[in-house]
């Protein structure tokens, strides 16, 4: 396989209700990432879109209809679709095809636009679940992942405090991330005194629904160092499928993002990934899940996460950063684009352009994850300069 | 990526759309489907409307499978057996919801869970709600056991039973 290169990054707003349409965004997006990097679409040679699903846009076939504003007529294009992990996953869709030296230059857009679905998207979230016996119980994802985080948060004997420090050390991040919705200044207090919505989910435990896109070009060894002299090199990807049955999973672990990192470290040649990862950027849509994750991902030693936040080894500051971008819950989450949002993080990151938020110790490796489809989904990508 | 770079993406806010600021079109879908059971689910289905839960078992990796399938998804292999499951057990996990599925919120919250039926093995977990008990009786454990509907009002539907409450 050929090494693969991020070379570009670029990304809208993440706002609440976008006066954009979804091309639009995505346009934008790809814009910005191919001027970052001094590329036209014409450099292009394939282009691969992810959108997590199309019932919040309301456009069936929306890899088709957000073709053009991917820059992606008159070339080959795909698009791809892992739910929630589908941020990742388009990174990984967007390495495969440079991989495979079957093109040198591939431009990678995520986009989501979950403002148009009313009165609130969650309403046509209801059709991925099973149609015979479960959708006439009348559920929202909210009762799912609340069983899944009471059920985490009971095994390992987290409080709801503990799991809030998530929420504020990454909504504090995001106050100084531009494209952000999020970012505030908060306490445990704040978080746990905030409306329940599903007990044990707060109002503060959990993302937002959001509009936005994020992109990223992706170069062959061989082009790379000609188009810029700080490549990002994509040197592990993983991903990996659980059973579709949620009640017959481990709620407590997801092992399948333990096989998802697992494929990845091998690939990166990574034996210890609490010493060899210096930044990452985990899914963070609910707070428990970015310690959930960082178990499974094996940063953190089992029911050791919420310590290691507590410590600041997490912070921006600490040793091991975790979600410096703000990650989800306080830059947003257009599922997709929120996911690719944080590989652009740690491409800004390692090549120490990430601004206000450059977290110091001039990181050499990171990785981000994504977590979706029916809550069985892991995508993990590891990156390096 | 500094706070002072230009980002697209103008947000719009209720007051722009009230204002009529902004132009937008709306359409409300009506989309109708019927739905197959398919074999597994329909034998489920059909047990519930005689007051029995019924799962299948995988003889390799010994899980008896909520909802029935007719293969392991694991072993990839058929699911041969039949198995009738009590109808109670344990709540392995709950949350307390004010939540219907299109987000609004409803006036008596109550409890989605998964229950481990007795004489299940290996995983089995249903998926449904406790109605009807104060949220500080409600724990992981609690014994539960389902509230059927009359068997003159059963369709074969998992809205069979009504809800479970406490045993």
């Amino acid at each position: 396989m050929n090494r693969v290169a991020v070379v570009g990054a670029g990304m809208t707003k993440f706002v609440r209700r976008a006066m954009e349409t979804p091309k639009e965004l995505a346009y934008e997006a790809v814009k910005m990432a191919l001027d970052s990097c001094q590329l036209t679409i014409k450099d292009v040679g394939c282009v691969v879109a992810g959108s997590a699903v199309d019932c919040f846009d309301g456009v069936h076939m929306k890899g088709e209809y957000l073709s053009d504003g991917s820059g992606g007529s008159r070339k080959p294009f795909m698009r791809h679709s892992v739910g929630g992990g589908t941020g990742v996953f388009s990174c990984i869709h967007g390495w495969m095809h440079v991989a495979s030296g079957l093109f040198d230059i591939c431009v990678v857009v995520a986009e989501e636009k979950m403002s148009s679905c009313q009165p609130h998207p969650q309403g046509a979230f209801l059709t991925v679940y099973d149609n015979t016996i479960e959708r006439p119980l009348g559920l929202n994802l909210l009762w799912i992942v609340a069983q899944e985080m009471h059920h985490y948060m009971k095994t390992n004997g987290y409080s709801s405090e503990d799991v809030a420090l998530v929420s504020v050390k990454n909504k504090g991040n995001a106050l100084n991330h531009p494209a952000a919705m999020l970012g505030a200044k908060l306490t445990v207090e704040d978080v746990v005194n905030s409306e329940i919505i599903s007990w044990p989910v707060h109002r503060l435990d959990i993302s937002a629904t959001s509009d936005g896109a994020a992109a990223i070009v992706l170069a062959s060894e061989s082009l790379a160092y000609r188009i810029t002299d700080k490549p990002v090199w994509i040197e592990g990807v993983g991903y990996n499928l659980d059973t579709w049955y949620w009640t017959s999973r481990d709620l407590a672990y997801p092992i399948y993002v333990e096989k998802a990192a697992r494929m990845a470290y091998e690939m990166a040649g990574i034996k210890e990934p609490q010493k060899e990862v210096h930044i990452a950027e985990p899914y963070d849509p609910f707070n428990f899940k970015e310690l959930q994750n960082m178990e499974a991902l094996l940063l953190a030693d089992r029911g050791k996460a919420v310590q290691l936040t507590a410590d600041g080894v997490t912070s921006r500051e600490g040793n091991m950063p975790v979600c410096p971008s703000g990650g989800l819950l306080g830059v947003g989450n257009p599922i997709s684009a929120a996911a690719v949002m944080k590989i652009c993080e740690i491409f800004w990151q390692l090549r120490g352009e990430a601004g206000e938020r450059q977290v110091p110790g001039n990181p050499k490796c990171g990785l981000a994850q994504a977590w979706g489809d029916m809550m069985q989904c892991g995508t993990v990508v590891i990156l390096r300069k | 990526m500094h706070m002072n770079v230009h980002l697209a993406g103008t947000a719009l806010s209720d007051r722009d759309i009230k204002e009529g600021k902004v132009l937008y079109t709306e359409w409300k879908p009506r989309a109708m489907y019927a739905w197959d059971a398919g074999t597994a689910i329909s034998r489920f289905l059909e047990g519930l409307r005689n007051g029995i839960i019924l799962g299948t078992e995988c003889v390799k990796c010994r899980r008896v499978m909520l909802p029935p399938r007719i293969f392991c998804e694991l072993c990839y292999r058929p699911t041969e057996k039949w198995v009738k499951l009590k109808d109670r057990g344990r709540v392995r996990t709950f949350c307390f919801t004010r939540v219907r599925c299109d987000a609004s919120r409803v006036e008596e919250p109550f409890f989605p869970m998964v229950v481990e039926l007795d004489g299940g093995k290996g995983g089995t977990g249903l998926f449904h709600v406790v109605k009807g008990m104060d949220v500080s009786e409600m724990t992981v454990g609690l014994r539960v056991k389902a509230l059927w509907k009359p068997p003159e009002e059963r369709i074969g539907a998992i809205t069979d039973i009504e809800n479970f409450i406490p045993e």
